[in-house]
């Protein structure tokens, strides 16, 4: 069967299995809607907090970014995971305790303040509206890739299928169709690396294949990052192990954004409410040990592939004729992600440092002499030859390792699963701040079950439209969207969330202060320096690191500010003792 | 608030704090201020600052979590604040 086949076959049936545990689980009540009715059992929960947690970024791009970046691509495998010891340590089994539904929930009742509630709803509307958007958009783009329709066409069948699931089932439909599409995007991402790892090194376990050595090609029997080091010396580029050479990210960047990586992790709404969904406290901290468990499978697989698809790209490609070219590169050579430009004239594909041409290929749809596609963009002076776009990395691999078309197939489902968990979590967390926090905690109070529901799913529906205008129509800052979303969450919620647990002091007028500076501060610079052309004028710190700063300054304020005002009323201490111990945890309250 | 409470919370309060040095020390010294000595150091096929980077810290935090459950989990039930 061909590999379209298998992949209409496998994605057909993985939405009809989302469909149908949705259906499953389908909730009348408020409760159900928000948190699950607070009953996922905590290995679930992990799953889901993976599948929610890994993106359509996680699974598709962020191999091929290591891949391209050599070391410094650690900034993204330790800043998404080290995020998670945050969030069980200082987050998660208080905020348990405290049993509300939202992130907003939190902030409005410790602060005591409908104002900080509101600063913190659209704190968290704006970052899961920026984040939701990119999801529509990779699921698209799978679509289109593997399924030969239309991006447009793709986003509107990802939408169609998000909307049922978060519509009927709420929390509790989410969390279980997560569970499923955490199985099917792990199996997919891992089988292909199994394989590619099978057949360079012999030894199935990537993370031990990576370590061991080559068993064919000329470096058979050097050590696979040996042999990867020597290819980038002979080709003029820097080591791929190397760390903090000239063309790559300096140590100040690579700190800053590892930190700020972290910091927004544990930051995220979306993530936060995952641990109102368990039943206890214990249940929370465990729970958050499944979540990392789940996750490190993908983020200890991710350098595998990125290592072995960098050796296999260059040694099956580089000073090869373009006629005996591998059949992977004439298929993806079709949409224009990967290019060759014949500048030395002789048919030889040559990869060497820096970009080939000026800008992403404009395929001109002829072909040149030698049968590849020519591009219309402006050839660089440099001798590099080959334009590779990061993205094929991991959708490539199972072509470039020579496996089976229904693997093939598997990965475009994989893809799919992750950039759909993650959409509908953030839809969750766009209907319920608006439904919760804003209709029901301060515009009516007096508002029935019935109601609630109802504007919940209102809600849903507008924030799909939202995201899929976004996804079929993408700003041109949808690259700088991961600098904006972790940016704020670090600098938003994390500190006053922090400080609002371990320690009693710290009010309203400093949180309220804290968060305004920290986000104001952020926002400002990401803008400076990413649209108006400055310079990273704060000691150099690129801004997708400013985060970090932005996290300080609102903590610095937030506590200054507390020191000079009135402190917390005593119903507020004694909330704070009340979350520190897990005992008389019941399950999420409505207020 | 009772006195074992405080004592309780002191406990919790150190074992956080003995945590995150760790968490903090294996990505940031290890991974990435000491990253260029430890690299010249290969075990098996992995120049070791790198194999922090890209693996090691990964696993850490992941252990890291499971011991502050399991400790916490007999804290809750020495000073009798876990759930019934």
């Amino acid at each position: 069967m061909s590999i379209l086949a298998w992949t209409y076959i496998l994605v057909i049936l993985t939405f009809a299995l989302y469909i149908f545990i949705a259906w499953r689980s389908r909730v009348k009540e408020t409760k159900g809607f928000y948190v699950a009715g607070s009953s996922v059992p905590p290995l679930a929960n992990g799953m889901a907090t993976a599948a929610d947690w890994m993106s359509a970024a996680s699974f598709i791009s962020m191999a091929g970014l290591v891949s391209f970046m050599g070391y410094s691509g650690a900034v993204y495998l330790m800043g998404w995971t080290g995020g998670y010891v945050l969030l069980a340590l200082l987050l998660a089994p208080y905020l348990r305790k405290f049993g509300k539904f939202t992130v907003p929930d939190f902030v409005g009742d410790r602060y005591y303040s409908n104002t900080a509630r509101v600063v913190a709803l659209i704190c968290a509307i704006f970052i899961s509206l920026t984040y939701v958007a990119g999801q529509m958009r990779g699921a698209g783009i799978v679509f289109s890739r593997f399924l030969e329709v239309e991006v447009s066409t793709g986003v509107v069948i990802g939408m169609a299928v998000v909307f049922f699931y978060a519509a009927l089932g709420g929390m509790k439909g989410i969390t279980w169709t997560q569970v499923a599409q955490y199985c099917v995007l792990i199996v997919a991402f891992i089988l292909a690396a199994a394989a590619i790892s099978l057949k360079l090194t012999g030894i199935v376990v990537p993370q031990v294949g990576f370590g061991s050595t080559l068993i064919e090609g000329e470096r058979a029997g050097q050590y696979v990052l040996q042999a990867l080091d020597g290819i980038h010396i002979e080709l003029g580029l820097h080591r791929y192990t190397e760390a903090f050479h000239p063309d790559g990210m300096g140590m100040l960047s690579v700190f800053s954004i590892t930190l700020a990586l972290m910091v927004g992790t544990a930051g995220l709404p979306h993530v936060i409410i995952r641990f109102f969904t368990v039943p206890s406290v214990k249940a929370a901290r465990i729970s958050a040990f499944w979540a990392l468990l789940f996750i490190a499978l993908l983020y200890t697989t991710a350098p595998t592939v990125a290592g072995f698809a960098r050796y296999n790209m260059i040694d099956t490609i580089n000073d090869v004729p373009y006629t005996e070219a591998p059949e992977w590169f004439k298929n993806w050579e079709q949409t224009g992600l990967v290019a060759w430009v014949d500048k030395a004239g002789d048919g030889i594909i040559r990869f060497r440092a820096g970009e080939p041409f000026i800008g992403p290929p404009e395929l001109t749809g002829e072909r040149g002499e030698h049968g590849q596609r020519l591009v219309a963009n402006v050839p660089t002076d440099n001798e590099n030859e080959l334009y590779v776009d990061r993205d094929i990395i991991v959708l490539a691999s199972p072509e470039m390792g020579n496996l089976p078309a229904w693997m093939i197939g598997l990965v475009a489902a994989g893809g799919l699963a992750a950039a759909l968990s993650t959409a509908s979590g953030l839809l969750i967390v766009i209907a319920s701040s608006i439904s919760h926090d804003l209709y029901y905690r301060i515009l009516n109070p007096q508002a029935t079950e019935r109601q609630r529901m109802l504007v919940a799913r209102i809600m849903i529906a507008l924030a799909v439209l939202i995201a899929g205008y976004f996804g079929i129509n993408p700003p041109g800052f949808v690259a700088e969207v991961v600098a904006f979303a972790f940016g704020l969450a670090a600098s938003s919620f994390f500190p006053i969330i922090i400080l609002g647990i371990f320690t009693t002091w710290v009010n309203r007028e400093g949180a309220i202060a804290g968060m305004i500076v920290g986000i104001s501060f952020t926002m400002m610079y990401i803008i400076q320096t990413k649209f108006m052309g400055m310079d990273p004028w704060f000691f150099g710190i690129v801004p997708e690191g400013i985060g970090t700063v932005g996290m300080l300054l609102n903590a610095i304020v937030t506590v200054v500010v507390s020191a000079f005002t009135k402190s917390p009323p005593a119903h507020i201490r004694e909330l704070v003792q009340n979350v520190r111990t897990p005992r008389g945890s019941g399950s999420a309250i409505g207020h | 608030m009772s006195k074992s409470f405080d004592v309780y919370w002191k406990k919790n309060l150190t074992l956080i704090a003995v945590l995150l040095v760790v968490w903090a020390f294996v990505p940031y010294v290890l991974g990435i201020f000491l990253v260029q000595p430890l690299n010249s150091i290969w075990i098996a096929g992995f120049p070791l600052g790198f194999w922090i980077a890209q693996q090691g810290s990964i696993y850490v935090f992941v252990i890291l979590i499971l011991v502050y459950c399991i400790l916490m989990n007999r804290l809750d039930r020495k000073y009798e604040v876990d759930e019934q």
